[in-house]
């Protein structure tokens, strides 16, 4: 397959034949372009993000403000989290599906462990191993048994979801004291006019480290640029000697764990737990991956991008509610929109590439 | 003074269920020499690759590399033994940048911390300067520099681990001729560096032309190793395929003298046919019972005509007469119900259907042509299927196996009997021999003379200009994207006729 | 594409498809090998276990009230029909290298169409409005489903993320179209399709079977079976040999769709009720099972139908099971979880060869070649 797309994506150079042709330097803004074309897609994202924020202060008012955006850094926070450890399964041309029923696991399994007396600082470490031990096994099936990643994920996915509901089908209360809830602690960093004040939480702290290690990792370590290769092309990658088989392991890992913090923290803020928590979720944090320019085939997009994609989604519910307006049943069309319309727009920006 | 092998490798022996592939075959390698492999396809020459890079376990055998036996399980182990392998088909990731792909698991890492793209990006730069690259941007995508400079930025890749050891698979095998001097260049320069080079390729002007020494496998059995200037040409042809040598050189003589008649309306004429970008507005006349050869360079356009006469791409100028009637052909449905048929150069990604059987494949176009309502019935098809693995001598004769299972050339042979079974009017066919056995070779040429003899218009398109010249009654001569002559083949036009326009008209 | 394949191969063999190949395997890794031994094997396990705790589970009565046969096999076949139906046409989906992830909202946006029309109709109750309102379901899946074609044919979209949208906003459709009301509607003639019964046997598993096997045959009988396998290992080769994809693909999520739209005339039959947000909720991903528990890979290409209807049953059979077996619903999916874990294990290579290995000592490791 990568030998088609090299093929396919030489062809448009200047006529080929004369050596003179490729050394000449093309003009400085060429170059500029040609350096930084994964980031089109990305910059489309923000783009749309501000022009959303925009459009909402004009037609609705008090957007652009401290209160409105803590509720949305505070609100999103599991999305972001979840979409960081989606895009490192997606650049490797992987998918995870399990990451919702993850959730809906780890934190059912947490809360009562939490009710039942253990330690909490024990059990958030129990639930981020959860996370990851599910994440492992997808792996496992995927490398060691030939499973394609979207049957693996999708069988952890339902295997998530029905040891979660085996457990109970209950809401379970978290008990308010516990330590746990304090991830979801309001600081008030500014405090404005009336409630209008700039609020943060640990949990949002959390997903800021979560996303500045995914950074790290997917831009300065070898782990991260072997995830790109392999999501270019994994023969190559294997036969330019690259550990192929351990990182795709490895990102899946990262998902799964991802995928526990992101429970740990939701829980935290709801104060319960139940067994159809985070339905669904692994599409939004799709959704947000795509939106922010990861393509889905792998290799191309970064985690900027996610993150952008996942305040997009969020944004977009904040505005949808601000209007009263729209129908509750036009929302998923409207996502659905959404998401269209940044599939489209990064067809046309990458051109007819398969 | 011969200096101590960097690479020895005894008594190899590797079984696939079912086949030997390789069968006690020695072979040492020594620094500073550039070495070629020699065998038609199947000989042996990439399981024996495979086995020295690690990718494939042997079942008999050492290998001693630097004194010293490995056990190799992978190319990560290859790597860190020294041996580094550039294949035929470039293996960088073209989503990455180039000095990316060249410092890939070697990248520079320390303050402030993580990678310090800054050094790596030197690294790099240094690394393509040792082979003459300096200009090349790093910072640029892999997929927007040529082929064969993606070719080249692969070797400094494997120059990046101070490899000892440089294996090239078929390197030149999509280069055009100045794209293989620049790459000989490299290979000697690295050479004189005292780096071992392993070469593979089908051409033996280029063989003779780099190469120190040669290695001649046949069958998964080692049959020689010769010093270069002390083995004629025509002896390394015997020793690669024994008996098959009176074959070759009857197909050698052999030369056609049916001219197709002027006089009579063409079959096909384009007038003014052309695409941006791929070919220049062109004028080309095609006659019953001719061989119309298309000589050019990688790049000079033949492909991308060939590809609008059949309607694979569309023409965004220009008209198509066939048989006098004007025509649009807009999708290769439309070129094949016209009974166009062509035959791509890329055979794995556009030719064969990889997990269909044999028979499938044979008929896919002819049903194509008849549409889904009407499934060809079972006798016709095994008729189809009969008469072509017979006529073709396509290897094995069984129908009911994927044609993944064939070899290279085989499946070159049910590709073309794919559009013979359509019983075209014009067959186009572009490098239907390339990376395929002598003997195959053979069979697809005599087929073409076969075809041309029963009156069908064949296009035939090769980088080899000798076999054009000897098959053709006409050849189109294109450059740059133009046709830019078209002569008649008579019995003084050799190669360096149609070599000499090629390279006259860069003079102007 | 593995790398095997791109560099010359001396004969293929090392794919261990080859006839030599196999005949060099031993007799209990041929068996294993077999397309559906494991899935059949996986639907008589679940009856066993249904045996054990009823020895009476299999037994099947006439019921004279009725005229209908009851038990639980009856059941069973019931519950398949609307995944049978999904299955068959995700199968062709799958074959041509896509997947569609919208059929379950489909199934809503169908049963949505038909109960609002059923529910505002003139005569609410006659025969013909039953035939306009199923008439309307599946027509306009049907158009949703050349959409989705349209959008990935020509357009050029990945089939994931166009069925990914498709399927957001064929739930709201839904719930458009029923203003986010569970429609209700009575009329006998709908109802009988679902719930019906013809010689004793309910309707909706004869008239899903009848379609199956119809579409299996125009599939089979005609070049259609090929020309999907073809396009879903190369496009572009085929293409090439005068195929034409865009019309071939538009088909499929066509059919693909149109069989959804059945699927959830079954689903809203049984009850007369659109559930906009339960209806065929998540069915997509039981018929993607189906699919590949009856042994055809997502990568795309041969493809086989019936072994989809064999991952329908199996799938059907296990729902039924965990009911049976007094286990919450909401738990099923861990059982289908392990089933398909055990399934997909016990089919891959590296499991035979470990059978094969342990069956004939000192015999080649084939999956080591071809792992490497």
């Amino acid at each position: 397959m990568s030998a088609t797309r090299t093929l396919e994506s030489t062809e448009p150079v200047e006529p080929a034949g004369t050596a003179a042709a490729q050394d000449s330097q093309p003009s400085p803004l060429k170059r500029y372009a040609a350096r930084h074309r994964d980031a089109t897609s990305t910059g489309a994202a923000l783009l749309i993000f501000i022009a959303m924020l925009i459009y909402g202060q004009v037609t609705y008012g008090s957007i652009v403000q401290y209160s409105t955006i803590s509720n949305l850094l505070i609100n999103n926070t599991h999305l972001v989290i979840l979409a960081v450890g989606l895009t490192f399964v997606i650049l490797t041309g992987g998918i995870d599906l399990s990451v919702g029923a993850v959730i809906a696991f780890t934190s059912v399994a947490g809360v009562m462990l939490a009710q039942a007396g253990w330690n909490p600082y024990l059990v958030v470490v129990i639930m981020v191993l959860i996370g990851s031990s599910i994440g492992l096994v997808s792996a496992c099936l995927i490398e060691f048994f030939g499973m394609q990643p979207f049957i693996a994920t999708l069988s952890m996915m339902f295997l998530a979801r029905g040891l979660a509901s085996t457990l109970t089908t209950a809401p379970e209360r978290l008990d308010p004291e516990s330590p746990i809830k304090k991830i979801s602690h309001q600081w008030k960093i500014v405090d404005g006019e009336k409630v209008n004040d700039l609020i943060v939480t640990p949990a949002v702290l959390i997903a800021a480290t979560v996303v500045v290690v995914g950074l790290f990792l997917i831009h300065r370590t070898r782990f991260g640029r072997t995830v790109y290769a392999v999501g270019g092309s994994e023969p190559s990658a294997d036969l330019m000697g690259l550990p192929v088989r351990s990182t795709k392991l490895w990102v899946y890992v990262i998902s799964g764990t991802l995928a526990a913090i992101g429970g740990i923290v939701y829980t935290s803020r709801l104060g319960s737990a139940q067994n159809i928590t985070g339905i669904g979720w692994e599409l939004d944090a799709i959704a947000a991956v795509v939106i922010g320019g990861t393509l889905l085939t792998g290799g191309s997009g970064s985690i900027i991008g996610s993150v952008i994609g996942a305040f997009v989604l969020g944004l977009m519910n904040v505005l949808i509610t601000r209007d009263g307006g729209v129908r509750p049943e036009m929302t998923t069309i409207i996502t659905g929109g959404i998401l269209f319309v940044f599939v489209l727009l990064q067809r046309a920006i990458k051109g007819r590439r398969g | 003074m011969t200096p101590a092998p960097i690479v020895e490798m005894h008594g190899i022996s590797i079984t696939f269920p079912g086949v030997k592939a390789l069968d006690a075959v020695d072979f040492r390698l020594l620094p500073g020499e550039v070495h070629a492999l020699m065998g038609e396809n199947g000989a042996g020459k990439s399981t024996l690759i495979k086995a020295l890079t690690g990718v494939y376990p042997i079942d008999a055998g050492a290998i001693i590399i630097d004194g010293e036996q490995r056990r190799l399980h992978g190319t990560a182990d290859a790597q860190a033994a020294g041996i580094s392998v550039v294949y035929q088909e470039v293996n960088l990731c073209p989503n990455l940048t180039i000095g990316e792909n060249v410092m890939l698991g070697h990248e520079i890492r320390g303050r402030p911390f993580g990678i310090n793209w800054k050094a790596t990006h030197r690294g790099a730069q240094a690394a393509l300067a040792k082979l003459g690259l300096e200009h090349l941007d790093t910072r640029l995508p892999l997929s927007s520099i040529s082929l064969a400079m993606q070719q080249l930025v692969a070797i400094s890749r494997a120059m990046v681990t101070d490899s000892k050891v440089l294996i090239l698979d078929e390197p030149t095998s999509s280069l055009d001729a100045p794209e293989v001097e620049r790459l000989f260049g490299v290979i000697r320069r690295l050479r004189d560096q005292g780096v071992a080079i392993l070469f593979v390729a089908h051409f033996l002007d280029q063989v003779y032309e780099v190469s120190d020494r040669i290695t001649v496998l046949r069958n998964g059995q080692f049959v020689g190793e010769y010093p270069t200037a002390e083995l004629d040409r025509t002896e390394l042809i015997a020793k690669m395929i024994g008996k098959e040598l009176a074959l070759l050189r009857s197909i050698d003589a052999e030369r056609m003298h049916i001219r197709a008649d002027h006089h009579e309306q063409p079959m096909l004429a384009a007038t003014g046919l052309g695409r941006t970008g791929a070919i220049a507005p062109t004028d080309l006349e095609v006659y019953r019972g001719e061989v119309v050869g298309f000589a050019g360079l990688l790049g000079s356009g033949r492909t991308e005509l060939a590809r609008l006469l059949y309607g694979a791409d569309k023409a965004d100028a220009g008209t198509i007469e066939f048989e006098g009637h004007k025509v649009s052909l807009n999708s290769p449905a439309a070129g094949l119900s016209h009974r166009i048929a062509y035959s791509s150069e890329n055979r794995r990604d556009e030719g064969v259907i990889a997990d269909l059987t044999v028979r499938e494949n044979l008929v896919l176009a002819v049903q194509a042509r008849r549409g889904w309502m009407r499934p060809l019935p079972k006798r016709e098809q095994n008729q189809i299927v009969e008469q072509y693995i017979a006529k073709l001598g396509i290897r094995p004769a069984d129908p009911e196996i994927p044609v993944k299972n064939l070899s290279g050339g085989n499946q070159q042979k049910v590709l073309l009997g794919r559009w013979l079974a359509t019983q075209p009017e014009m067959l186009i066919l572009d490098e239907p021999t390339r990376g395929i056995d002598v003997g195959a070779k053979a069979e697809i040429q005599s087929a073409v003379v076969e075809l041309s003899d029963a009156g069908v218009a064949v296009v035939y398109i090769s980088s080899e200009i000798d076999e054009v010249v000897r098959l053709s009654d006409r050849v189109a001569i294109l450059k740059d994207r133009r046709k830019i002559e078209e002569i008649d083949v008579g019995p003084d036009t050799t190669t360096a006729t149609v070599v000499r326009i090629i390279a006259g008209e860069s003079a102007t | 594409m593995t790398i095997d394949e791109r560099v010359d191969n001396p004969s293929g063999a090392r794919q261990g498809e080859t006839p030599t190949a196999r005949s060099t395997q031993g007799w209990f890794s041929r068996i294993l090998g077999s397309d559906h031994l494991w899935a059949i094997a996986a639907i008589a396990g679940l009856l066993c276990i249904n045996l054990i705790k009823d020895p009476g589970y299999l037994s099947v009565t006439y019921s004279s009230n009725t005229g209908a046969f009851v038990g639980n096999l009856v059941d069973i076949a019931r519950a398949m029909a609307p995944l049978l139906m999904i299955a068959t046409g995700m199968c062709l989906v799958i074959a041509t290298r896509g997947i569609d992830l919208s059929v379950g909202s489909m199934m809503a946006v169908a049963g949505a169409i038909a109960m609002e029309y059923l529910s505002n109709a003139n005569a609410p109750a006659s025969i013909g409005a039953a035939s306009v309102a199923i008439l309307l379901a599946v027509v306009l899946c049907a158009g949703l489903g050349a959409i989705n074609g349209v959008l990935i044919s020509v357009v050029g979209l990945q089939p994931f993320i166009t069925t990914l949208v498709m399927m957001l906003a064929g739930r709201g459709l839904a719930k458009v179209i029923t203003e986010g009301q569970n429609t209700t509607a009575v009329n006998e003639q709908y109802r009988w399709v679902a719930n019906g019964y013809v010689l004793g046997v309910p309707v909706v598993f004869l008239t899903s079977v009848a379609i199956a096997v119809l579409i299996a045959l125009i599939i089979r009988r005609s070049a259609l079976g090929m020309m999907i396998e073809s396009i879903g290992i190369n496009a572009e080769a085929s293409r090439l040999a005068g195929l034409n994809r865009r019309a071939l693909l538009i088909t499929v999520y066509t059919v693909g769709a149109f069989l959804a739209g059945i699927a959830g005339i079954f689903s809203t039959g049984t009850v007369m009720t659109v559930d906009v947000s339960q209806t065929g909720y998540q069915f997509e991903l039981d018929a993607i099972l189906a699919v590949v528990i009856g042994g055809t890979s997502l990568a795309g290409g041969k493809f086989s139908l019936a072994g989809a209807a064999i991952g329908a049953l199996l799938i059907a059979t296990l729902d039924k099971t965990v009911v049976f077996l007094g286990v919450p619903a909401s738990a099923t999916p861990a059982f289908k979880a392990a089933v398909i874990i055990v399934l997909y294990i016990a089919q891959s290579r590296r499991f035979r060869s470990w059978v094969a290995r342990a069956t004939r000592p000192g015999g080649q490791d084939v999956g080591e070649v071809v792992a490497s």
